[in-house]
């Protein structure tokens, strides 16, 4: 009985250790937007006047609500993009495999392991005469073709869960293949698809690599809003922590809410 | 009277939409610092005096803008109008005519009033190819308190044994004072352009006149055990880590007894604002070892227009207006006049009201015109730069020597290895790139 409290109380010990550790960076930015630049260079302390002036000098030197919307628009548009290409694709390999589903499966997975800057110039010279360098659609498209392998691999293993039978059975009723796909397999994998959607969202926001070199003011997300406080040449550190605290602040408050949905999504089939 | 009152405001606004929609927009890709940032805040007087353009402003960190704007300029993107870049890049960049030739600058601009050291680095050929924003040379910051207590006076140009040995007397790190703050941060615009000087005075040279690199000569070897001796013993801790900004928070901070560094953060300090030191601030040239010879770095932020601009006349007008007399007067009277751009114009050093405000004004004009990048080394050497060699491999040489030299600070290798190491890094990479088979 003790040593099941000992073990309980280590364990908690060890969680709240580790989330502290996790949260500490996150933690410190947040109270670092809060000081003066004076301060934020000075000894690390956690007692401290806060301020709003990094706040209001971050503001007044960019336009954080356009940067916001196009992180919203990109990220929303991308997911949406890439559920729409990957829901067929993943039907089509969970239910209807061909002996070359795992290595297509494979190979597109593979492309996650060519570092980006090695396709950066063909890329932007494709995009320069589509006249898509600097335009929100040219993001999303980019976006897309990056989170796709690993939505239609997610999407492909909830699939896979889901009893052939079920869909069978709704054939037998007349459901064609869309009707299948829409009133049966969807609402049955909805968690899955929902955490997938989750993860290619969060993706999408934090990526900088993509959205720094095609971009440059009209569609430029917040990583870009954030790149422009960064500075090795002056003392930025407070207006660089509130803008980071205010890129940030939109995707964790999504992650907080919609917490349930993800852990569902990702431990979906875990337990049969 | 109705309909006249409706129609008096409608009209307004669409001769308002009209002009709007004839304004030319630029889109200006700069730099994060402190000039820069003041740049930006006096758009609205730009645009007030050109109602015709109005200004996109694309501001990222220095080595991700280089990156954005290298890869824009080489493809012929064509995203911006007026790009900031550095001394480094304007002549590479000009021999492949991405830059567009600033022929025929009006009149009052006074082209003869840029300093001359400053304007050769940007020019091909004779012809401007793009136009300062501001320069920097490199000095020597010291605390007075210290020295007096020491019973030491400054010279107006000391040499490197006299600073290790003040080092060693000031060094104090029970009380908080190192006796010398250092830029160690690798990177070829961090620890490199610093250890570049420290080379350069003593007698050594990058390559040789057939580009061979001189990476592991006795002057290199000389001039890394002399920095990695003084500052690993007479440093802060964690030198390897610290670049300008943590050098410059340690200094004005009143944690160093000396600081090597840009003569940029010379307002800065002096500001009791941002510096608990400025009462008790020193200053003296860069120290010197075996020659004076490139002692003190030279570098320019630089506004040019790409040729793939489509935007040509409304980007001259902003480049001539933000590099103009007239600009660094604005920037006095609004912001202070420690806060206008030093280092490109005369004028700005026979105007009292800078001269006044800023007794450093004198130390940064004679570094600044004393640097010379066509005459830098002791032997003589084939490539233009004081801290830098303008070729497009030198990137990639000054960040590799400098994490080896990094590496070496902290004690990981020698520095005959690490110079050793360097030097192969330095030969591969050159003959790659074709200097030689």
């Amino acid at each position: 009985m003790q040593s099941a409290l000992i073990k309980r109380l280590g364990l908690t010990l060890l969680a709240w250790t580790l989330t502290l550790v996790i949260c500490f960076p996150i933690v410190w930015m947040v109270l670092t937007g809060f000081k003066t630049e004076t301060q934020a260079i000075a000894s690390p302390t956690l007692f401290f006047t806060p301020t709003l002036e990094s706040y209001a000098a971050v503001q007044g030197r960019a336009d954080y609500v356009k940067f916001a919307l196009n992180s919203v628009y990109i990220s929303l548009g991308a997911t949406f993009l890439a559920l729409a290409i990957a829901i067929p694709s993943a039907y089509a390999m969970a239910f209807l495999p061909t002996k070359r589903t795992k290595g297509t499966l494979l190979w597109m997975l593979s492309t996650k392991m060519l570092p980006p800057v090695g396709v950066l110039v063909p890329i932007y010279l494709i995009f320069r005469d589509l006249g898509l360098l600097d335009t929100r659609t040219g993001l999303i498209v980019i976006y897309t073709l990056m989170n796709l392998p690993i939505i239609i691999w997610m999407l492909y293993t909830f699939f896979k869960d889901v009893p052939k039978d079920i869909l069978e059975a709704g054939r037998m009723d007349g459901a064609s293949t869309l009707h299948e796909v829409c009133y049966l397999l969807i609402p049955l994998t909805l968690p899955g698809i929902a955490s997938t959607g989750l993860l290619s969202v969060i993706l999408s926001w934090n990526e900088a690599f993509w959205s720094l070199n095609l971009t440059s003011s009209q569609a430029a997300p917040l990583t870009a809003y954030i790149a422009s406080f960064s500075s090795p040449e002056g003392l930025f550190w407070a207006k660089l922590s509130a803008a980071s605290t205010m890129a940030v602040a939109p995707i964790l408050i999504f992650g907080w809410l919609t917490q349930k949905q993800m852990v569902r999504g990702l431990t979906f089939g875990a337990v049969k | 009277m109705k309909p006249s009152s409706t129609l008096v405001p409608l009209a307004a606004a669409v001769a308002l939409a009209s002009a709007a929609a004839q304004a030319e927009t630029i889109r200006v890709a700069t730099v994060n610092n402190a000039d820069m940032v003041v740049m930006q805040s006096l758009t609205d007087e730009f645009e007030s005096a050109h109602p015709d353009i109005t200004v996109d402003w694309v501001i990222l960190e220095e080595n991700v803008l280089r990156q954005r704007m290298t890869t824009d300029i080489a493809t012929g993107g064509g995203q911006f109008d007026v790009m900031t870049i550095g001394n480094y890049e304007v002549p590479i960049w000009a021999e492949r005519e991405w830059l567009l030739p600033l022929t025929d600058l009006p009149a009052e601009y006074d082209e003869e009033d840029l300093l001359g050291s400053v304007r050769d680095g940007l020019s091909r050929d004779g012809v401007l190819h793009a136009l300062p924003f501001y320069a920097e040379s490199s000095m020597l910051y010291y605390r007075t308190d210290l020295f007096e207590a020491l019973g030491v006076e400054m010279p107006a140009q000391p040499s490197w044994d006299q600073v290790a040995e003040w080092a060693a007397r000031l060094h104090a790190p029970n009380e908080g004072t190192y006796g010398i703050c250092l830029r160690g941060k690798p990177g070829w615009g961090e620890n490199m352009a610093f250890l570049s000087t420290l080379v350069n005075t003593n007698g050594g040279r990058w390559f040789d006149m057939e580009w061979q690199p001189e990476i592991n000569s006795a002057a290199w070897q000389q001039a890394i055990t002399f920095y990695v001796d003084l500052l690993g013993n007479y440093g802060p801790p964690g030198a390897s880590a610290n670049g300008f900004n943590e050098n410059l928070a340690l200094f004005a901070g009143g944690r160093c007894a000396m600081w090597v560094d840009s003569t940029a953060a010379a307002g800065r300090l002096f500001d009791p604002g941002e510096s608990e030191v400025a009462d008790q601030l020193g200053f003296a040239q860069a120290p010197v070892a075996d020659t004076p010879k490139g002692a003190h770095w030279l570098w320019a932020w630089n506004l040019a227009i790409p040729a793939s601009s489509e935007r040509v006349d409304a980007a001259r007008q902003f480049i001539t207006w933000a590099t103009s007399k007239e600009y660094i007067a604005l920037v006095g009277e609004r912001e202070g006049w420690t806060s206008v751009p030093p280092g490109t114009r005369a004028s700005t050093y026979e105007d009292a009201r800078y001269t006044d405000a800023a007794p450093f004004a004198g130390f940064v004009l004679d570094a600044i015109e004393s640097a010379d990048p066509n005459d830098a080394t002791l032997e003589p050497n084939p490539y233009i730069g004081v801290q830098l060699v303008g070729i497009p491999e030198f990137q990639s040489i000054g960040t590799q020597v400098g994490q080896m030299i990094a590496a070496a600070l902290t004690g990981q290798m020698s520095v005959e290895q690490a110079l050793d190491s360097a030097q192969r890094t330095a030969e591969r990479t050159m003959r790659q790139a074709g200097y030689y088979d």
